[in-house]
This record gives structure tokens, C-alpha cells and sequence, in this order.
């Protein structure tokens, strides 16, 4: 079985996001990137599948140069080859365009992305990809068996679970408890570097979203403490002040 | 310019977060058409004109009554088509969004998710959508003819209008292939708030020291007509369901008021409540950087105050 990785490389889940340039360009300074935390987990499962399930895996991402520590560490976790689409993500239709160009040249039985972006938040991209493939998308599951053809699956969905079943090949956007997050040995991290790394050049595509500008929220006033023998004052305020009750 | 809404059935009634999908539309324009897809209370659909509905386009087709994301996108694509749409407005859901993304591709769109507020259209088809988990903000420009766009819970204010929606029946053409996944069973609470839609949330972390103490929490919860939540650990441990977990790895919420009891306010967790209108924490820790988010706290042991916090709402209901 051939399983395709989708990697996106984004700020460590404790970054403090700032812009530069009138707000109109991401602050990296003294920024640390990850694998994104849901295609950490989409990741593990597949290192997982590569002993149940015979699989060989690819790890994608759409990026500049910069991402290719992010890359390499997906290989030091048990990837067998990267790829890297040489383009900044312009947005989801963009890096979508290019995943399925790519799993139109690879022929993967199983295409694994996370639920979601942590810095876009898109949580589109997948179902992007299965639509242009024209093969069915899930997201997010939260278990993933193989059975022959098929799969097994488990999708969160508002206050509970959905329990499916769906042919090969398929989009999945996976999130916890699907696997659990490994971490690099020494003998990975030693292997993913003689370990291939394609860069291949983009397809064109038109992205559709532009960027005009960043904000940030406005800064949080100071906490109102109450003391702990005062609840019916708690209670005023949230009703006469904050008005919420 | 024309605007189709997608409003999603729960149970054969619609969902409430759809109210706030006809809302933004209609702070677009005059013209909103609603798809409704599966059986439903075909009273309930009329009634959408209450929200700014002028038509609704029902695919009254029983294969439809469970939410598979291929066949509604073909269904929803088709309405678009049938109505020359020009935009479609969904509430971001784990079904809609989906569909949605599905739609903009069949449909050459232009799409944003997770948008907060109705766009101001005299710059250009700009809108804001929440980023970084909500740490930050953008404002992107939707440059192809047609869009598709998906909103946050609160993106819009409701609004009351004495329409009656005109209600059509559509014919779906719909192929195997759009079937190809299968549902087998879902396990789903029934009679609760759910945590995404819920005005109020009450939420409990590590602090509650074990699933044997929620009954408390649960009833805070009741008086207030809450939903529950939870911090990540209290999930992992198995003290309460994974889907109710906030923050950045969980549900996003946004309700009018986040009530935190034992949980520190760790970043991961910030990034799921910081959309809420109000903060009220409740921590031993003075020091806990909870309280920095917050715009109400309470210094002292939750095992003491919940119960007397919930006899003080009673009281004041
Ligand atoms: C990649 C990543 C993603 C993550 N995603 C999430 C996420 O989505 N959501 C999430 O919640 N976390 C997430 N985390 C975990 C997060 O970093 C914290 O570990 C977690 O939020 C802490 O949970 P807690 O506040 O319940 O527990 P603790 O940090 O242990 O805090 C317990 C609090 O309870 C207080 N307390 C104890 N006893 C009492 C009492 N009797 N009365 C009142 N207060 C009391 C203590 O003072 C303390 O502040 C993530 C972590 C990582 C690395
Ligand atoms: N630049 C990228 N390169 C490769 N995969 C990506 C990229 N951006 C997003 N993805 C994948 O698509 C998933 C959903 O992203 P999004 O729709 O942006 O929330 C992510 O969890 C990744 O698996």
C-alpha cells in the first residue's frame, strides 16, 4: 500500500504571533516550527501502517526551502521519501492543486492530512483534494483500520461519533487518538538524511484569496477578582454588567 | 447578487446555527435562497423566512438524510447552478465545511472559512476570518466571481423579518458513486447542548481532581442552561468525552460567557476560548495565567464555590 503524508510547517502550538511590515507578512523571528500537531498525528498512524499493513510512505509539503528541517524530521520519524512542491501555499485551493498533482503521479491508496492547519485553519484541504480527485474525503477521524479494500473509520462529529466505512483510495484529515505522536530515535534521525527529498516545481493554479491584512485581537483589560465569599456579586456583575446571564 | 445558505438538519429540524448563516447572507443582500437537504418539518422550512429567507430549495430525498459529504456536495452544487448563485454561505460544522470546500472546487470559487464578521463590501469582496487558531486575524479578498464561504459561531447578528419563505421541491440527481462511503452507526448524546453551539459554556480542568466530581460542574451547567466542557488532559485521562475537549487540538467555542474551573489557561487551551464574549475563572492558583484572559476570577477551591455560585443563580433567576 502506498500512503501519501500531507505535511503543513507551521509555529509551535506556544508561539506569539506578531506581523510584520504594515501587518501584512508573519513575524518568524525567534518563531520554532513544528509539523503541524494534526499532521503529527496522521503521520504516526501511517509509520504505524507501514508494519500492519506493508505500507510504504511519502511525506508532502507545499513550501519554500525553509521547510525542509520539518521534512527531514518527518523522515527521522519513519517516512520513507519526501517531496517538496518548491511554492509558498497561497491558500487552500493552491496547496490542494498541488497535492492532487502530485497523487495523480504517485497513485496513493490513502492520502493523510491533519484536520486542520494550525496557522490558516482552513480545515478544507483535504476535502479539496478528494474533490479533485474525484474519491471520497473524510475529517476528522479519529481511528483508522485497513481492512483488504476498505477502511474503517471513526469521525468526531458534534457531541459524539460517527463509525464509517470507505473504499480505497481516500482522503482522511486524521486528529487524536488516532496514533500517538513519535517522537525521532537516533537511528531515524540518522537514516532521513541520506533518505530522498524531492523538490519538484509547482502546477499552476489561481488561488482566488488574497491577502490584504493582519490583526490582531485587541489586548484583554485586567481580570476583575472577586472574593471566594462573594459569589452573589459575581453573579450581579455577569448579570448587570457583562449582561451574559 | 444572489446568495444561497446551506442550513443544516439536525434530527429533521434545522439547525440553529443556520439563523446566523441567513443573517450574514442578508447582510449581503435581499435575495437569499436557503438549501435544505433530507426530510424535514416542512412547517420549520416556511418559517426560515422569520430569519431573511425569501426561498427555500428542499431536496426532499431520503438518501439524503444522513449527512454524506459527496452526495451533498453534488446536491448543494446543483441548487447553486439551478438558482445562479453567486455566493454560498454555510455555519462551519464538521459536515458543512466540508461540503462546502467540495462545492468551491465543483464551482471554481473563491473560499474562506472560519470568517467572524459580515464583510463590508464597499472595498472590493473583503472578509475576516479568524487565524492562528484565533490568535490573529485576516482579512483576505475573495477575487474569483464566485465565493464560497463558511462562518464562525456569533459571525452575525440575527435579526427578525415577517417573511414567510416560499418553499420549492428540488430533484436531486444523484449517482452511486456519491455513496461510495457508508455510515455504520453513530454514537451521539442526545438532549445536551452541543459544546460549539452553546451559549454558555462551564468548563472543568485537572483541578476537579476526577471524573467523580463533575456532577457539579453538570449542574452549574443545567441551572445555566450550559453546555459542558473540558481541558485536554481531563479527555486523555478518560474523565469526560473527547468531543469535549476545548482548545487548540479540540472545539473552538465562542459562546456569550466560558466559565473555567481547576484549569490553568495554558496557551493550547486560550486558543479554543478566546473568541468567548466573557471569562469568568475560577482557580486556587492566583498565579495561573488563566487569570490574565479572564474578565472576571475567583481565588479559591472550586470544590467550595461552584456549589454556592450555582445556589446564587438559582436565586437570582
Ligand atoms: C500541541 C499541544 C496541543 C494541546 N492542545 C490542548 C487543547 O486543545 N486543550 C487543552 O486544554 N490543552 C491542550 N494542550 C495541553 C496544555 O498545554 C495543558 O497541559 C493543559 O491545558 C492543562 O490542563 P489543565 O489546566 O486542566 O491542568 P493543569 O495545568 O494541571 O491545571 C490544573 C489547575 O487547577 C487548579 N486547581 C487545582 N485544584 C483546584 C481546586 N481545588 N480548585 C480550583 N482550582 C484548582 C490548579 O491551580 C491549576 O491551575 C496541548 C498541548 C500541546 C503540547
Ligand atoms: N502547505 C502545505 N503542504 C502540505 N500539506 C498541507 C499544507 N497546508 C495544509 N496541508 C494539509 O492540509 C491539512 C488541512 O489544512 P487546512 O485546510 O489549511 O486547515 C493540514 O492538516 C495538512 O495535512
Amino acid at each position: 500500500m502506498k500512503i501519501l503524508v500531507c505535511i503543513s510547517h507551521v509555529p509551535d502550538t506556544t508561539s506569539r504571533i506578531s506581523f510584520t511590515d504594515n501587518n501584512t507578512r508573519f513575524d518568524a523571528t525567534g518563531v520554532q516550527f513544528i509539523i503541524g500537531p494534526y499532521d503529527d498525528y496522521a503521520l504516526a498512524r501511517a509509520v504505524e501502517l507501514k508494519e500492519s499493513a506493508e505500507a510504504t510512505v511519502t511525506v508532502l509539503n507545499v513550501g519554500l526551502a525553509e521547510t525542509e528541517p520539518t521534512l527531514r524530521k518527518a523522515l527521522a520519524i519513519g517516512a520513507d521519501e519526501a517531496i517538496r512542491v518548491n511554492a509558498q501555499p497561497a491558500d487552500a485551493f493552491f496547496v490542494a492543486t498541488q497535492i492532487a498533482a502530485q497523487a495523480r503521479t504517485g497513485q496513493y491508496d490513502l492520502i493523510l492530512m491533519g484536520r486542520e492547519s494550525i496557522d490558516y485553519n482552513g480545515g478544507i484541504v483535504h476535502a479539496m483534494v478528494g474533490e479533485m480527485l474525484g474519491i471520497p474525503s473524510v475529517s476528522p477521524v479519529m481511528k483508522l483500520e485497513i481492512e483488504g479494500n476498505m477502511a474503517k473509520l471513526a469521525r468526531e462529529i458534534e457531541g459524539g461519533k460517527e463509525y464509517l466505512e470507505a473504499p480505497l483510495p481516500l482522503v482522511l484529515g486524521c486528529q487524536e487518538p488516532i496514533a500517538e505522536w513519535k517522537i525521532p530515535n537516533m537511528r531515524g534521525i540518522m537514516s532521513a538524511r541520506t533518505k530522498p527529498l524531492h523538490v519538484v516545481e509547482p502546477v499552476a493554479a489561481d488561488s482566488g484569496v488574497e491577502l490584504k491584512q493582519y490583526e490582531l485581537p485587541p489586548p484583554k483589560g485586567a481580570v476583575k477578582l472577586i472574593p471566594a465569599e462573594q459569589v452573589q456579586e459575581l453573579v450581579r456583575l455577569l448579570k448587570q454588567e457583562a449582561k451574559v446571564l | 447578487m444572489n446568495v444561497l445558505v446551506f442550513a443544516e438538519l439536525s434530527e429533521g429540524k434545522i439547525k440553529s446555527s443556520a439563523a446566523e448563516a441567513i443573517a450574514f447572507a442578508r447582510g449581503i443582500t435581499d435575495k437569499v435562497s436557503v438549501a435544505v437537504l433530507g426530510n424535514a418539518d416542512e412547517a420549520g422550512l416556511a418559517a426560515l423566512g422569520k430569519y431573511g429567507a425569501t426561498k427555500v430549495i428542499w431536496a426532499n430525498d431520503e438518501r439524503l438524510n444522513a449527512g454524506i459529504i459527496q452526495a451533498y456536495a453534488s446536491v448543494i452544487s446543483q441548487i447553486f447552478t439551478a438558482t445562479q448563485a453567486d455566493i454560498l454561505v454555510a455555519a462551519d460544522s464538521s459536515l458543512a465545511t466540508p461540503v462546502a470546500a467540495r462545492v468551491a472546487v465543483k464551482q471554481q470559487a473563491s473560499m474562506a472559512t472560519n470568517v467572524v464578521q459580515v464583510p463590508d463590501l464597499s472595498a472590493g469582496f473583503e472578509v475576516k476570518r479568524s487565524i492562528f487558531t484565533g490568535k490573529a486575524f485576516a482579512r483576505v479578498a475573495l477575487t474569483k466571481p464566485k465565493k464560497v464561504i463558511t462562518i464562525k459561531k456569533n459571525a452575525a447578528e440575527i435579526k427578525e423579518y415577517s417573511l414567510t419563505a416560499s418553499v420549492e421541491a428540488f430533484k436531486p440527481e444523484l449517482s452511486d458513486s456519491d455513496f461510495s462511503i457508508r455510515i455504520t452507526s453513530t454514537e451521539k448524546a442526545t438532549g445536551h447542548i452541543l459544546l460549539p453551539e452553546a451559549d454558555i459554556v462551564v468548563s472543568g480542568g485537572r483541578g476537579m481532581k476526577g471524573p467523580e466530581h463533575w456532577g457539579m460542574l453538570e449542574e452549574l451547567a443545567r441551572v445555566l442552561n450550559a453546555a459542558t466542557g473540558c481541558s485536554k488532559p481531563v479527555s486523555d485521562m478518560g474523565w469526560r468525552p473527547h468531543h469535549e475537549h476545548v482548545g487548540q487540538t479540540g472545539v473552538k467555542v465562542a459562546p456569550q460567557l466560558y466559565i473555567a474551573v481547576g484549569i490553568s489557561g495554558a496557551i493550547q487551551h486560550l486558543a479554543g476560548v478566546n473568541s468567548s464574549k466573557c471569562i469568568v475563572v475560577i482557580n486556587k492558583d492566583p498565579d495561573a495565567p488563566f487569570f490574565k484572559a479572564a474578565d472576571y476570577g475567583i481565588v479559591g477551591d472550586a470544590f467550595e464555590i461552584i456549589p454556592k455560585l450555582t445556589e446564587a443563580i438559582k436565586a437570582a433567576q
